[in-house]
C-alpha cells in the first residue's frame, strides 16, 4: 500500500540526531538509555539473589539437620582472617562508591585512583581467601580430596582450635557430616570468589577505559552499574560471613 | 457484504517487497552473526529452535515406534531411557522455553511497543550464542552416549546410580538457562523503559503482557535451576551429597529446588503462547479482546501463583499431608486465571465477525486442547486422584495437551499470523489450513488414548508394557504419525513461500497492532519515525478511520 512512501522515509530516518557519542542508536534519549541499563543491572542482581538463594537454602537445611557437625566445622574457620576480609571488602565498596562520585564529578584522576584502589582491595580479598583455603588444604578439610575427620572425632588433635572452643568429640557418623559443611563452605565462598574474579577482570577493563577518559565525559553508566555489581558481591559476603564464621561462635 | 476472509493483499501485479528492509540492509554471514537487530536475532533463533524441534520430534517418533509393541524390541530398555530423556531435555529447554519468546517475542515486542530494538541488543545476541553453545553441548551429550535420568534429573538416581552423561547435560541446561534469563531480563527492561509516547501499560497488546509475566518467571526461576544443577554436578564430581541420602543429603531438597523452577517453567512455556492467542482471536473476530484488563492481569496472576504450586509434583514423595493440602489448594487457584483467559477469548468470539484463516484454526485448536490440558491438571492437583494417576500416562497426556496441544499450536498460530510481517510474503492458505486440521486430528489421536492408558495404570518411562495396553498404544503411535505429517507440512510450504508466496503488503490481516502499521518486512529500526500511540489496543475503528484517510489522501 504505502510501501513506496515508507522507503523514502526510511532513507530520511538514517539521519543522525544530535546526541552524545555514547548514546546507543536505538534509544530516544540519553536518560532512557541510562534508566534502561540501570534497571537491567538491578534485574540481573535479582537473578543473582535467586542464584545464591538456592545455596543459602541448602546450607540452612543441612545446618539444621547436622547441627553439631556444622558447629564444630564452623569453629575451624579463622575469624581473624574473615573479619579482615570483611573489612577489606567494605573498604573496597567505599572506594568504588567514591569512584562513581568521581565519575559523576568528571574527575578523571580521582576515578582512576579509586578504581585502582578497588582493584587492589579485590586482589587483597582473594589473597586472604587463598590463605584460608590453603589452611583447609593443610588440615585435609577439602571435601572429596583426602578429607580427614580427625579434627572432629578427636578435637584435641587440633590444639589451636581446641584451645579456643574446647569442642567435644563427635561420633564418627556425625563427624563425617563436617565434610558437608566444608562442601557448602567451598561452594558458597567459591561462588562468591568467582564473582570477585569476574569483577576484578571487569575492573581492569574499566581502569584502562577510565584512563583514556571515557567515563569522565558524563557517561557514567558503566561505572555506576559496575558499582552496583561490586556492592552486590559485597552484600553476599556480608551474609556469608556471619552464616559461615560467626554463627557457631558461642 | 460478508466475505469469508479479511485478507487484503496489495495488487500482485504491481506489488513489490520493499527494497530496503532488515533482511537486505546488510549482506554476508558476519552481518548475521554479529547483528544486534532484534529481528535478525529472532530469525537466527527461529532457525535454531526449528532444528532442535526436529531432533526432539525424531526422538518422540522413536519413542512411539518402540511403544507400538508391548515388548522392548526396537531398542534396549536403557536406550529407550536415553531417548525419552533427550526428547524431554531438548523439547523443554531447547524448544518450548525459547519457542515463542525468543522468536516471536524477540521480533514483535519492540515493534508492538513502538521501539527501535530491545533495550539491550548485545545481550540479546549473547543470549542466542549461549543457546547455541548449550545446544552443541546437548548434541555432544547425545553423540557421546546420552543421559538416562529423565529430564527431571531426579536425585539420587542422577547423582548416585547412573553413569551416563549427567554432567554435560546439566551444564548444557545451565548455559541454556542463562540464555533464557537474558531474554527475560531484556523483555522486562524493554517493556518498562522503551515504550513509545502514548503507549501506556493498558494500551499494550496482550502479547506484551503475557511476555512480561513469562519474563518475571524466567528472571526469578531460572537462577534457582542453575544453582541446583551446579550442586548436582558438584555432587557427581566431588561425591559430597547435598541431595544423595546415602551421603547424608536430602533428595527432597533437590525436588523442591528443581520444581521451584520447573513448575514456573511450564508457565514460561505457556504464557507467551496465550499472548499469541489473544492477538489472533482479536484479529480474526474483529473485536477488542473482551475484558482486556482481566486478561492482562490474569497473565501476571499466573506468574505470581505459579511460584507457589511447585510441591504438587511431590505429593507422593513424602512431603507432609499439610503441605500437600496447601499446595493442592494453591494449584486449583492457578486454574482461575487460566480459565479467565479462556472465558474472555470465548466472549471475544461472541458476536465477532469470525473468519477461519490458518492462525485462527490453530488458535481454536489451542483453546480446546489447552482447556482439556488445564482441567486434567486440576485432577492431578487433587491429592487423592494424583496418587492414583501420578507417574502414569495420564501425566504424560496432561502435559502434552498443555505443551503440545497448547504451546505448539500457539507457536504455529503465531508463526502463520506474523509470517507475512516477518518475510513480506503470505504462506499458501489452503494447504496450511489443511496442515492445521491434520495437526489437530493427529494430536487428538496421539494423546487421548494416553489419558485412558493412564487411568488404566500404564506407568510412564518404560520400554515394555502389558499386552492388554497395545490397542491404545497403536492408536497413539498412529496418531503420532499423522502429527508428524502435520509438523512437516508447514516447514515445506513456509520454505516454499519465501520465494513464491504472494506479496503480503503492510497489513494483510487488517490488524491493529503497531507492528502492522509499518512495511513488511520491516526496516532495520522498525519505524520511519517515532510512533505515537493515540488509541487503545485492538481499536478497529481507529484502523478503519486511518485507512479511510489514507485512501482519501491518495485520491
Amino acid at each position: 500500500m504505502s510501501n513506496s512512501s515508507t522507503i523514502a522515509n526510511g532513507a530520511a530516518a538514517e539521519e543522525h540526531h544530535a546526541h552524545p557519542a555514547y548514546q546507543r542508536h536505538h534509544f530516544e534519549t540519553i536518560e532512557q538509555q541510562f534508566d534502561a541499563t540501570n534497571f537491567a543491572m538491578w534485574l540481573f542482581l535479582l537473578t543473582e539473589v535467586m542464584f545464591f538463594g538456592g545455596l543459602f537454602t541448602a546450607y540452612l537445611i543441612m545446618r539444621n539437620w547436622y547441627y553439631p557437625a556444622f558447629v564444630e566445622a564452623s569453629h575451624q574457620l579463622n575469624i581473624g582472617w574473615g573479619t579482615a576480609n570483611t573489612g577489606v571488602l567494605i573498604l573496597s565498596s567505599f572506594t568504588m562508591a567514591m569512584g562513581v562520585w568521581n565519575a559523576e564529578m568528571k574527575r578523571k584522576g580521582g576515578l582512576v585512583l579509586c578504581l585502582v584502589l578497588t582493584f587492589i582491595l579485590g586482589l587483597c580479598f582473594l589473597g586472604i581467601k587463598s590463605i584460608e583455603y590453603h589452611e583447609k588444604w593443610e588440615k585435609h578439610h577439602i571435601p572429596g580430596l583426602h578429607y580427614s575427620v580427625s579434627s572432629f572425632v578427636n578435637p584435641a588433635s587440633d590444639p589451636e582450635v581446641f584451645a579456643e572452643y574446647h569442642d567435644k568429640p563427635l561420633a564418627p557418623d556425625m563427624a563425617a557430616k563436617t565434610e558437608m559443611y566444608f562442601f557448602l563452605y567451598f561452594a558458597m565462598t567459591g561462588m562468591h570468589a568467582l564473582h570477585m574474579i569476574i569483577g576484578i577482570c571487569l575492573l581492569g577493563y574499566l581502569i584502562v577505559r577510565a584512563n583514556a577518559g571515557d567515563y569522565t565525559t558524563g557517561h557514567v553508566t558503566y561505572i555506576e552499574n559496575f558499582g552496583l555489581y561490586w556492592h552486590f558481591v559485597d552484600v553476599i559476603w556480608i551474609f556469608l560471613f556471619p552464616l559461615l564464621y560467626l554463627i557457631s561462635r558461642y | 457484504m460478508s466475505t469469508s476472509t479479511i485478507v487484503s493483499l496489495p495488487d500482485q501485479s504491481t506489488a513489490r517487497i520493499p527494497k530496503m528492509n532488515y533482511l537486505t540492509k546488510e549482506n554476508g554471514l558476519l552481518s548475521w552473526l554479529l547483528t544486534s537487530d532484534h529481528k535478525r536475532i529472532a530469525t537466527l533463533y527461529l532457525i535454531s529452535i526449528t532444528f532442535f524441534f526436529f531432533i526432539g520430534g525424531a526422538l518422540a517418533g522413536l519413542i512411539r515406534l518402540e511403544l507400538l509393541t508391548p515388548q522392548s524390541d526396537l531398542m534396549a530398555a536403557d536406550t529407550y531411557n536415553k531417548v525419552f530423556t533427550m526428547h524431554g531435555v531438548i523439547m523443554v529447554f531447547f524448544f518450548l522455553v525459547p519457542s515463542v519468546p525468543a522468536t516471536l517475542g524477540n521480533f514483535f515486542i519492540p515493534m508492538m511497543i513502538g521501539a527501535k530494538d530491545l533495550a539491550l541488543p548485545k545481550i540479546n545476541l549473547l543470549s542466542w550464542y549461549l543457546y547455541i553453545v548449550a545446544g552443541f553441548m546437548a548434541i555432544f551429550t547425545m553423540a557421546a552416549g546420552g543421559v538416562d535420568t529423565g529430564w527431571t534429573f531426579t536425585t539420587p538416581l542422577s547423582t548416585h546410580y547412573l553413569n551416563t552423561h549427567v554432567i554435560s547435560t546439566g551444564l548444557a541446561i545451565f548455559v541454556a538457562g542463562f540464555s533464557s534469563i537474558f531474554t527475560g531480563l531484556n523483555f522486562i527492561v524493554t517493556i518498562h523503559k522503551m515504550r513509545c509516547p502514548g503507549m501506556t501499560w493498558f494500551r499494550l497488546p496482550l502479547f506484551v503482557w503475557a511476555h512480561y509475566a513469562a519474563s518475571i518467571l524466567m528472571v526469578l526461576g531460572t537462577p534457582v535451576l542453575a544453582i541446583t544443577l551446579v550442586l548436582v554436578v558438584l555432587e557427581r564430581t566431588v561425591h559430597i551429597g547435598v541431595f544423595d541420602p546415602a551421603l547424608g543429603g536430602d533428595p527432597l531438597l533437590f525436588q523442591h529446588l528443581f520444581w521451584f523452577y520447573s513448575h514456573p517453567a511450564v508457565y514460561i512455556m505457556i504464557l507467551p503462547g496465550m499472548g499469541v492467542i489473544s492477538e489472533v482471536i482479536s484479529t480474526f473476530s474483529r473485536k477488542r479482546v473482551f475484558g482486556y484488563t482481566a486478561v492482562a492481569f490474569s497473565s501476571v496472576a499466573i506468574a505470581v501463583f505459579g511460584f507457589f504450586v511447585w510441591a504438587h509434583h511431590m505429593f507422593i514423595m513424602g512431603i507432609s499431608n499439610y503441605a500437600a493440602l496447601v499446595f493442592s489448594l494453591l494449584t486449583m487457584l492457578v486454574a482461575v486465571p487460566s480459565a479467565i483467559k479462556i472465558f474472555n477469548w470465548a466472549f471475544t468470539l461472541y458476536k465477532g465477525s469470525i473468519t477461519f484463516e490458518t492462525p485462527m484454526l490453530y488458535a481454536f485448536g489451542f483453546m480446546g486442547l489447552f482447556t482439556i490440558g488445564g482441567m486434567t491438571g486440576v485432577f492431578l492437583g487433587t491429592t487423592g486422584t494424583d496418587i492414583h494417576l501420578t507417574e502414569t500416562y495420564f501425566i504424560v497426556a496432561h502435559f502434552h495437551f498443555v505443551m503440545v496441544g497448547g504451546m505448539l499450536m500457539a507457536f504455529l498460530s503465531g508463526i502463520h499470523f506474523w509470517w507475512p510481517k516477518w518475510t513480506g510474503r503470505m504462506y499458501p492458505e489452503k494447504i496450511s489450513q489443511f496442515a492445521a486440521v491434520v495437526t489437530f486430528i493427529g494430536f487428538c489421536f496421539t494423546f487421548f488414548p494416553q489419558f485412558i492408558l493412564g487411568t488404566l495404570g500404564m506407568p510412564r518411562r518404560y520400554a515394555a508394557y502389558p499386552p492388554e495396553f497395545q490397542v491404545l498404544n497403536v492408536f497413539s503411535t498412529a496418531g503420532a504419525t499423522i502429527l508428524g505429517v502435520g509438523y512437516l507440512l508447514p516447514i515445506l510450504y513456509l520454505t516454499w513461500s519465501l520465494k513464491y508466496g504472494e506479496i503480503a503488503g503492510d497489513n494483510p490481516w487488517q490488524a491493529t497492532g503497531l507492528e502492522w502499521q509499518t512495511q513488511s518486512p520491516p526496516l532495520t529500526e522498525n519505524f520511519t519515525e517515532l510512533p505515537i500511540m493515540d488509541h487503545e489496543a485492538y481499536d478497529y475503528e481507529w484502523l478503519e478511520n486511518k485507512q479511510a484517510k489514507e485512501v482519501a489522501s491518495v485520491q
